[in-house]
């Protein structure tokens, strides 16, 4: 017999069985659309979560690896007093790491402190101060919007100049451009010279729009004459990232001095030791979410396999005459099993439709948009709900002996 | 041979510790092309025969051939194939499906055999023309007299073109005037040569019949040519 012809008088068959029973059809449906759409708002919001957090650590970059003295991620208070005893990464060995490194593309030593700038009678408190050279260009992810950043020779001979970031920029200087005017910073008057792109909010503290970018040796003179540097190193191909890493630690160990039986007394780091804990985290939450969202599918498929069960009773009859005309058991399977995947999937497009403009109000609040792929899996998930919860019932109906099925009333 | 041949065969139920004999060591032969109508009162066992017959029910004992198939060693999906076939249902209560037009009643077994659209309904409106119905194919059976869905059914029982037509008291839910019009369509479908097989209790439907198979506690009583 042909597949095709039995699944077109499947589909024929409970189209009338749901018109002709709209309202119970309707209200099963629902618990199918609520299910959807908790499910396809969930995966929204993760989806949505995760691309806002890679947009923000984007701007760290992918192929520059942190050299610091307290490595990014401290597990345990042992490992933070063992860190604390470790020296200084000093502007000097920074300099010997730009020197000795191949497969770098830039070098930038980074020191950082919090300090109040001024520029009139308006001032920005706990504002990051941070001291480097030209190639934080590079290094740093940032990008200049208004003026130019330093150039090597302004940066080493330690100009009174700074650059802004964002949020600095439209704090001090509310109606005028930024560029051109002095500030007053830790007792030094600095030209900006330029204006950052602003980077956004998930960052937080570690955004660049809180920022005001000096030159070192301005740093050194106003703020710290030893400052504990961390630097940044770009590598020159994203490929070749380990092998940076590797030359970059052994450079480290022969600067510092380190005994080859003693651990490092420094930390490397890079964007994608914070990607992998995030994704740790997000995959935990997702996992929660999606079980929770998911219980509201089951209930909803519970609802669907209660109603089937009343549909082939009700219908007993209709399938004994069905069995004496020719139906074969796979016939009458095929057939409750499309009208259970026709109602879920119904429930599913009606889901979906209703999520549509839920998610674009949490669009106002992040990046949230209904991707296919959320679309495809609401769809196949309210097919599947519908053939595993319309199986048992359309089993029984498939099984009926026509004999007792054509004696029922 | 016989297009139908029943030998010693037994049917018996189990209804809770009890065993009841529906039918006992009944042997039987129909050859093609006769009008045959089975009597009995209530519980005699000729409803039992009767699903046998359809391949409804395979017998406990004995061996069963239609048209040459061993139907008594069959599974359900062969016996679902071999009544899409071999047999076409005329039952008392019409069994139509409600939700369904005439047209697409008709057309039922023909999609179970796996014919093709076209086909499909070309053969279900030549069909319903022969039982004079072509004007009332759009309509559901709740739109259509007793008489009316009597006929649609036996279209529906006509259109695979099968080797008996069964017909289980098939003027039962009629009134007298067209209950003998369709007594009269039996008697031009027998003349047209298809092989019939009438249950009923009502003499007057048995009469039009060439031969009457009395059954009687689960076996045949007489069995007499008219």
């Amino acid at each position: 017999m042909n597949f095709f012809v039995e699944l077109k008088e499947g589909l024929g068959i409970s189209w009338d069985a749901i018109r002709a029973n709209k309202l119970r059809s309707g209200l099963t449906t629902l618990g199918i659309i609520i299910g959807i759409v908790t499910v396809t708002l969930m995966g929204t919001a993760i989806d949505a979560f995760n691309r806002a957090f890679l947009q923000s650590v984007s701007a760290i970059g992918a192929d520059v690896l942190f050299v610091q003295r307290f490595g990014w991620f401290i597990d345990s208070d042992e490992e933070w007093v063992k860190a604390e005893r470790r020296p200084q990464i000093t502007l000097a060995q920074a300099r010997e790491v730009e020197r000795q490194m191949t497969l770098a593309q830039a070098v930038a030593p980074k020191a950082e402190t919090r300090a109040s700038v001024k520029y009139k009678n308006r001032s920005s408190n706990m504002v990051n101060v941070i001291g480097t050279t030209e190639q934080f260009l590079l290094t740093g992810g940032v990008i200049v919007v208004a003026g130019r950043f330093f150039t090597p020779g302004e940066a080493d001979g330690g100009r009174p100049l700074c650059v802004l970031g964002a949020n600095v920029a439209t704090n001090l200087f509310p109606d005028e451009p930024a560029v051109g005017n002095k500030i007053r910073l830790g007792g030094a008057a600095l030209e900006v010279i330029g204006v950052l792109e602003k980077q956004g909010e998930f960052m937080g503290p570690f955004s660049a729009d809180n920022e005001v970018i000096i030159p070192m040796q301005q740093f050194i003179t106003s703020f710290f004459a030893q400052p504990d540097v961390q630097i940044q190193v770009k590598v020159t191909d994203l490929r070749l990232l380990e092998d940076a890493k590797e030359e970059l630690r052994g450079v480290m160990r022969k600067i510092r001095h380190v005994a080859p039986a003693d651990e490092d007394n420094f930390g490397i780091d890079q964007q994608e030791m914070f990607i992998k804990l995030f994704n740790r985290v997000a995959g935990r939450i997702a996992a929660v979410g999606f079980f929770i969202t998911g219980l509201s599918l089951f209930v909803g498929g519970i609802g669907i396999m209660n109603i089937m069960f009343v549909s082939v009773a009700e219908r007993t009859r209709e399938i004994g005459i069905r069995k004496a005309i020719g139906a074969k058991r796979r016939t009458i399977l095929l057939q409750f099993l499309i009208e259970a995947a026709s109602i879920c999937l119904l429930g599913g497009l009606l889901g979906l439709a209703i999520a549509w403009p839920l998610t674009l109000v949490m669009g106002r609040f992040m990046p949230a948009r209904m991707s296919p792929f959320v679309v495809a899996i609401a769809l196949l998930v309210s097919l599947l709900t519908g053939v595993v919860s319309g199986f048992f019932p359309a089993w029984r109906a498939a099984r009926m002996n026509p004999v007792d099925a054509l004696r029922n009333e | 041979m016989g297009l139908i041949r029943l030998q010693n065969i037994s049917r018996r139920y189990q209804m809770g510790t009890e065993t009841i004999h529906a039918l006992r060591d009944v042997s039987l032969e129909i050859e093609r092309g006769e009008y045959v109508a089975i009597m009995g009162p209530s519980g005699s066992g000729k409803s039992t025969l009767m699903n046998l017959i359809g391949c409804l029910d395979t017998p406990t004992d004995g061996a069963f051939e239609l048209n040459g198939n061993k139907v008594s060693e069959m599974d359900d999906n062969e016996l679902a194939e071999i009544r899409n076939r071999e047999i076409g249902f005329v039952f008392q209560s019409f069994n139509l499906l409600p939700r369904s037009s005439a047209l697409h009643n008709v057309e039922l077994p023909l999609i179970y055999s796996g014919m093709n659209a076209e086909e499909r309904r070309k053969v279900a409106l030549d069909t319903l023309e022969n039982v004079g119905l072509t004007d009332r194919m759009h309509h559901k059976p709740n739109e259509m007299s007793g008489g009316q869905r009597q006929r649609v059914a036996i279209a529906r029982a006509l259109v695979n073109k099968p080797s008996i037509i069964l017909a289980d008291e098939p003027t039962g839910n009629l009134d007298t005037r067209t209950g003998v019009e369709i007594m009269a369509l039996f008697a031009d479908l027998s003349r047209k040569g298809n092989t019939l097989i009438v249950v009923t209790h009502e003499e007057d439907v048995a009469k039009h019949a060439r031969r009457i198979l009395r059954i009687r506690d689960g076996q045949i009583a007489s069995d007499e040519k008219v």
